[in-house]
């Protein structure tokens, strides 16, 4: 049997539960997912794009679904501790996929128009910012998860900024895996601005509880004109975390984001970044860290689409990887037929500590445009040995030596972060990681067992 | 005695380089080690400061009464060992001042010393910046990124100061530098220089000898000492090149 039938069954047999945990447009959208998952089904390694992560493989085991909206308690504020304090933000959750909201979030006054809160909620009261946007970024036709995310999602984060309206404070929502069983989640981010409107947007994702967990995770992005948006979206789980995200951000003219993803500590994590330049002179800047060790694997997959000219993409991604731990990249970038005058950067560089560790990449240029200035690069090597040794003839233990090099490396990275307290907070995370001191999870303990 | 080489064999690959070296070096000595390309004078430097690509085969080095071979090679600093690289190496994303503070710490941690305070390390690393003329934007920069050849080299000398050393191990410290560069070099060495410090200078050229006056010039070729003489002996070596004494060395094996 293939491993959507499953899904297939309960999508029919619990359809009336799934609709009632929901409304209007979530609801709306999901014939036509359910159609898109019969037609497509699950992404295996038999499509090149998956070739390095069996993501079909990952939802054989017979996962629960909390369909019927069960309360799945977490102390929020036991929760808050271990994650990233010292930044001043407005806190949300996602416990699950449940949308809760922090006591001085709640309290704060954001400006007139703007909207933060619950996709469940907006999808009752708020049509009007939901409809124009839900899904449509999403693509349900191509190999990945957006079909069967959309089938079963019931809850998420809506983040509406009308035109002008600068949000200073980080947004900061909390993803809290908590279950007493395996679990599957589905859970989505819908973030619109309008014309000239900013935002920062922090994403954390935890695992509180030791067992398994499995995630969908579709972020749809609506960058207006000369809007200017920021993403940082940070994994810190645990080895027994099985996640799946897609991110859509399409870019109008003058726009500028920067897209940072983080894999601190995960299980298995497949990345996909599907990133549209669609109006003239915008600006995108995307890079990744990840520090992967023991059987740890992530795939990263970026997808930026040079549709018109003058707009800039700047690419970085780094891996560290340790022990038997593997790691995957490719970034493909498309300059179609007109896009002239497009800037284009995309490098992947890699260590492989172990010689068990192992990394693909594949960076992908295709090119239909002749005046643009594009260019790529992607290394896998070790830690430079002649810098360890100069460094222990200085007296550096070769321990501390290694640690050096390896901050060293990603720092690069976290020197592209535009948000200043989450790049001294990434320094010092990073540091601890490489000290094998992450972290103060719960859900940490299991990986140290 | 501060380091006591005796019937060093080592090499790299399997392949043997040195090939017997005895050597004695007090302390308040400068010694200098001579000799054309491939004698071994580099293989020499490495074997000394603990480089892992080298093996020792046989032989025995004493440095301040301990055995040196046992230790790694921070030891090796740690316990007084300083080597100026012929190619200093850039580190790129390290800065300077936490590669200096990290090694001086290192260092007072493995000798059971408290962390130097962030007051005194600053102030220590004005008068040693002071000492080769090292400007103090280098601090904040990746270290040796981007530095010229002679900036490397004083880079080293800066180092060299930082750490103290009991024996510094100058490798090939002229290459590369031009005159004025090479003063402001060889006058920190010279003011580092004590009756309680050593250096040992391995140099192709007598160039440097001219600034750092050895007590002791030994020529190494085919990886042993065949020849060990006063200061006159750099002289002649620079007049007369390296031939004949290679010829009386070989004269004398028959």
């Amino acid at each position: 049997m293939k491993p959507e039938q499953n899904y297939i069954e309960i999508f029919n047999r619990n359809r009336a539960l799934i609709d009632q945990g929901s409304a209007g447009v979530l609801n709306d959208l999901r014939e036509k997912a359910l159609d898109c998952l019969i037609r497509n089904g699950l992404p295996n390694k038999g499509i090149e794009e998956y070739l390095h992560t069996d993501v079909a493989g990952w939802f054989e085991p017979d996962w629960g679904l909390n369909l019927g909206r069960l309360d799945m308690h977490v102390d929020f504020a036991r929760a808050f501790r271990c994650n990233v304090p010292n930044l001043s933000t407005l806190l949300y959750f996602l416990a699950n996929d449940e949308y809760a909201c922090s006591e001085t979030a709640s309290k704060a006054s954001l400006p007139d128009g703007v909207y933060v809160g619950s996709l469940r909620e907006a999808a009752k009261s708020r049509p009007q910012i939901l409809e124009p946007y839900y899904g449509r970024l999403a693509d349900m036709d191509r190999p990945g998860i957006a079909a069967i995310n959309t089938m079963f999602v019931q809850d998420g984060l809506v983040v509406y900024v009308p035109d002008s309206v600068i949000i200073e404070k980080p947004l900061q929502l909390v993803m809290l895996l908590n279950s007493p069983v395996g679990l599957m989640t589905n859970r989505r981010i819908l973030v619109v601005l309008g014309r000239g409107a900013q935002l920062k947007l922090l994403l954390c994702d935890h695992a509180l509880t030791a067992n398994r967990f499995l995630t969908t995770q579709i972020i749809e992005v609506f960058a207006g004109a000369d809007s200017r948006f920021e993403l940082y979206d940070l994994e810190e789980t645990h080895n027994a975390n099985l996640r799946i995200s897609e991110c859509y951000i399409s870019q109008e003219a003058g726009s500028q984001a920067e897209i940072d993803y983080v894999t601190l500590h995960n299980g298995q994590t497949r990345n996909s970044i599907f990133s549209t330049l669609a109006g003239n002179g915008s600006r995108l800047s995307l890079n990744g860290i990840a520090t992967l060790d023991r059987e740890q694997h992530l795939d990263n997959m970026t997808f930026v689409d040079h549709r018109v000219s003058d707009c800039t993409s700047n690419e970085l991604f780094k891996y560290v990887l340790d022990d038997s731990a593997s790691g995957a990249f490719a970034g493909k970038v498309l300059v179609r037929h007109g896009a002239q005058h497009t800037e284009s950067q995309q490098t992947n560089r890699n260590i492989c500590l172990t010689r068990q560790a192992r990394m693909f990449t594949q960076p992908q240029l295709e090119i239909y445009a002749d005046d643009v200035k594009c260019s790529h690069g992607a290394t896998v090597g070790q830690l430079d040995e002649k810098a360890m040794f100069y460094m222990r003839q200085r007296g550096i233990p070769e321990k501390e030596a290694r640690m050096m090099l390896m901050q060293a490396f990603v720092g690069e990275v976290i020197g592209h972060v535009a948000l200043e307290p989450l790049r001294d907070r990434l320094n010092r995370l990073v540091e601890k990681r490489f000290r094998g001191e992450l972290s103060q999870c719960e859900g940490c303990r299991v990986c140290r067992e | 005695m501060m380091l006591k080489i005796e019937n060093l064999h080592a090499g790299i690959d399997g392949k043997e380089i040195l090939k017997g070296i005895n050597l004695e070096v007090n302390a308040g000595e400068v010694h200098a080690i001579m000799g054309p390309n491939g004698s071994g004078k580099s293989t020499m430097s490495n074997v000394l400061v603990g480089h892992p690509s080298y093996q020792v085969t046989e032989g025995k080095v004493t440095f301040n009464g301990k055995d040196l071979l046992a230790m790694s090679a921070e030891e090796r600093s740690h316990q007084g060992l300083f080597m100026s690289f012929q190619y200093p190496v850039e580190i790129p994303g390290v800065s300077m001042t936490n590669f200096i503070r990290t090694a001086i710490n290192e260092k007072r941690k493995a000798l059971g010393q408290q962390p130097l305070a962030p007051t005194e390390f600053l102030k220590l690393i004005k008068e040693k910046r002071d000492l080769v003329k090292l400007d103090a934007k280098f601090m904040n920069r990746s270290v040796n990124e981007g530095f010229s050849g002679g900036e490397k080299k004083r880079n080293e000398i800066f180092q060299m100061a930082m750490l103290e050393p009991s024996l510094s191990i100058l490798d090939e410290t002229d290459s590369g530098l031009d005159i004025d560069a090479l003063r402001i070099v060889a006058d920190g060495v010279n003011r580092l220089k004590s009756a309680d410090t050593s250096v040992i200078v391995i140099t192709h050229y007598q160039r440097l000898l001219d600034y750092i006056k050895p007590d002791v010039v030994h020529v190494l070729y085919q990886g042993r000492i065949i020849r060990t003489a006063g200061p006159e002996l750099a002289l002649e070596l620079e007049q007369r090149g390296y031939d004949w004494v290679i010829k009386e060395f070989e004269d004398s094996m028959k």
